[in-house]
């Protein structure tokens, strides 16, 4: 990014001020033996992302190429993410109830809500919550609002921490939450979903990309949910994807909840982190959460308020649509302005090349015959190994790679299964450096 | 503050005009007057069943929010749309164009529970004594 930027135009303008027709007019009075005549003898210029790595490489301590996704991704934040979150009129701000001194965490907010009603493909975004998992939770409660019915249908290839979030979240209404099983192409089963669907279900929740990292069929799981009346979840836990893929407000969804974090905010040993909650404005008023709207004031100036309060809990009381009337402000902040730096060609790229690292990693995989799904895919894939991720992944961890996510965990069928991650920061070089020293960590276990 | 003389109304502030087994519901002048600005009206959906008391319609205000309880049991009739885009016609014609919901009663005999506009306004003022 150039941030002091000067064009060839500039120089001439700036030359004939000061009463000079070219640059080497400027500099003549400088004895000629005095100048230099080739150039800089320095490397090639590097990106924000390479010179800080490149800063990295030269400091002390042990240095860990990892491939961990699952829920959290690794990207990387231009600086200028952290020096707007450090201004004190943002970080020291509390909740913006009087917009006569609020304008600036108030527009904040209304630019959050709009890009993600514009990633998401959705009319209405509220001014975020406080993360994935609990987004969740609030899109199965809303559901059961807007259709007075029990049952929900959760994928089992949704962030498994999402649904027990949700489990526990919803405990007190007793609702009636069934799993929906995969396919060996690592999506949802929708066949097994249409068979089990009835009309006293709410809602049906699915992740895309899911869990596996494999894309869900949005379009068929919203016909098969619509058929019924119910409405369809779309959870996104990693929104880079969303600037490759079709949006789920297009492909049927109701509600698209998610987690914002891998836009500008730091993995941070897993929090704070940002959730985000996106519907139709049919259903504005059954939303939870706080919602900032676009005005004008008494003289017709552009202005910025917290709107539709009274859904809310200091308002409503118990019957409030959430008993959480905060948002994640500042986190919210960083997703706004990592998006503002990115804009929309460079997400585009960015989401291109994670897709493009990815297929890198899955071809030479694949080569070795360890991928567990078939289905397509964006930055994330199941890979098998011949033995018991927990003998094998402390031995990469020796030769500094963090191989990826053991799944047994929360699926004891795969008991043999690791969930990889590639971003923008796995060069090509890591990434063959971590097939082959899998490779042979795998031959010296046999 | 208007108190119609054909109406019957309950302490919730409703009120309720009867006609050969229906009743039309809405909120009273007095209500409308203390809730300020209407600007959202949650209407039930005809066809559906409710017992006297039952929440009927949810009314939101600038600064309130308020439940309508039905004032008598039935089954909802009809609803007035136009609440829907125009909500504030409940401040500006709470007895007229800011009908809620017709409802047809299951009991008529439940009327007799509710007030006339004479004890009515006596409650009212009684609840502006009290502050």
């Amino acid at each position: 990014m150039r941030y002091i930027p000067n064009a060839e135009n500039d120089w001439g303008e700036m030359l004939q001020a000061i009463g000079f027709k070219r640059l080497e007019d400027l500099i003549n009075i400088l004895p000629e033996p005095l100048r230099l005549k080739e150039a800089l003898d320095l490397p090639s210029p590097l990106a924000e992302m390479e010179l800080v790595q490149h800063l990295l490489s030269l400091s002390e301590g042990k240095k860990m190429i990892s491939f961990l996704g699952a829920g959290a991704y690794d990207h990387f934040i231009p600086a200028v993410v952290d020096h707007v979150l450090r201004k004190s009129e943002f970080y020291t701000a509390y909740t913006p109830y009087q917009p006569e001194v609020s304008q600036g965490t108030l527009q904040a907010i209304f630019e959050f809500q709009t890009l993600i009603c514009q990633l998401t493909g959705m009319e209405v975004a509220n001014a975020s919550v406080y993360d994935g998992a609990s987004a969740v939770a609030e899109g199965v409660l809303m559901a059961q609002r807007l259709k007075g019915r029990k049952k929900c249908f959760l994928a089992r290839s949704v962030h498994p921490e999402s649904r027990i979030v949700t489990r526990t979240y919803t405990h007190p209404w007793a609702l009636e939450l069934k799993e929906i099983p995969y396919t060996a192409e690592g999506s949802t089963d929708l066949n097994a979903l249409r068979n089990q669907i009835d009309g006293e279900t709410s809602a049906v929740v699915l992740q895309q990309p899911n869990f596996f990292g494999c894309l869900e069929d949005l379009e068929e799981a919203a016909a098969i949910a619509h058929a019924q009346g119910a409405l369809l979840i779309v959870a996104v836990v990693e929104p880079l994807s969303l600037a490759l893929l079709q949006p789920p407000g297009l492909l049927g969804a109701d509600i698209v909840v998610g987690e914002g974090q891998s836009f500008g905010n730091a993995l941070s040993f897993g929090g704070p982190y940002v959730g985000f909650f996106a519907s139709k404005e049919s259903f504005l008023r059954a939303m939870p959460g706080r919602l900032v709207g676009e005005t004008v004031d008494r003289e017709g100036r552009r202005g910025f308020v917290l709107a539709v309060a009274t859904r809310e809990q200091h308002i409503r009381r118990e019957k409030a649509t959430s008993n959480i009337c905060t948002n994640q402000a500042l986190c919210a902040l960083a997703v706004l302005v990592y998006l503002a730096t990115l804009g929309k060609e460079g997400l585009k790229e960015l989401a291109r090349i994670n897709f493009s690292k990815c297929e890198y990693a899955k071809k030479r995989l694949g080569e070795l015959g360890r991928l567990r799904f078939s289905g397509p895919t964006f930055n994330e894939f199941v890979v098998t190994l011949d033995q018991d991720p927990q003998f094998i992944l402390p031995k990469l961890l020796q030769q500094g790679i963090i191989g990826g996510f053991p799944l047994k965990k929360f699926y004891p069928e795969m008991e043999r299964e690791v969930l990889v991650c590639i971003t923008e920061k796995n060069s090509r070089e890591n990434i063959d450096r971590w097939v082959e020293v899998l490779g042979n960590v795998l031959k010296e276990a046999k | 503050m208007n108190f119609p003389k054909d109406l019957n109304y309950s302490k919730e502030h409703e009120w309720t005009k009867a006609k050969d087994g229906y009743a039309l519901v809405g909120i009273t002048d007095y209500a409308q007057d203390k809730l300020g600005s209407i600007v959202f009206v949650e209407l039930p959906v005809a066809g559906k069943n409710f017992k006297k008391g039952d929440v009927l319609v949810t009314v939101d205000s600038v600064k309130a929010v308020a439940e309508v309880y039905a004032p008598v049991s039935g089954q909802v009739e009809e609803i007035n749309e136009s609440l829907r885009d125009n909500p504030e016609l409940i401040n500006r014609d709470a007895y007229g164009q800011g009908w809620m919901v017709k409802l047809k009663m299951d009991d008529p005999s439940e009327l007799s529970s509710l007030l006339s506009s004479e004890a009515y306004q006596a409650f009212v003022a009684q609840e502006e004594a009290k502050g």
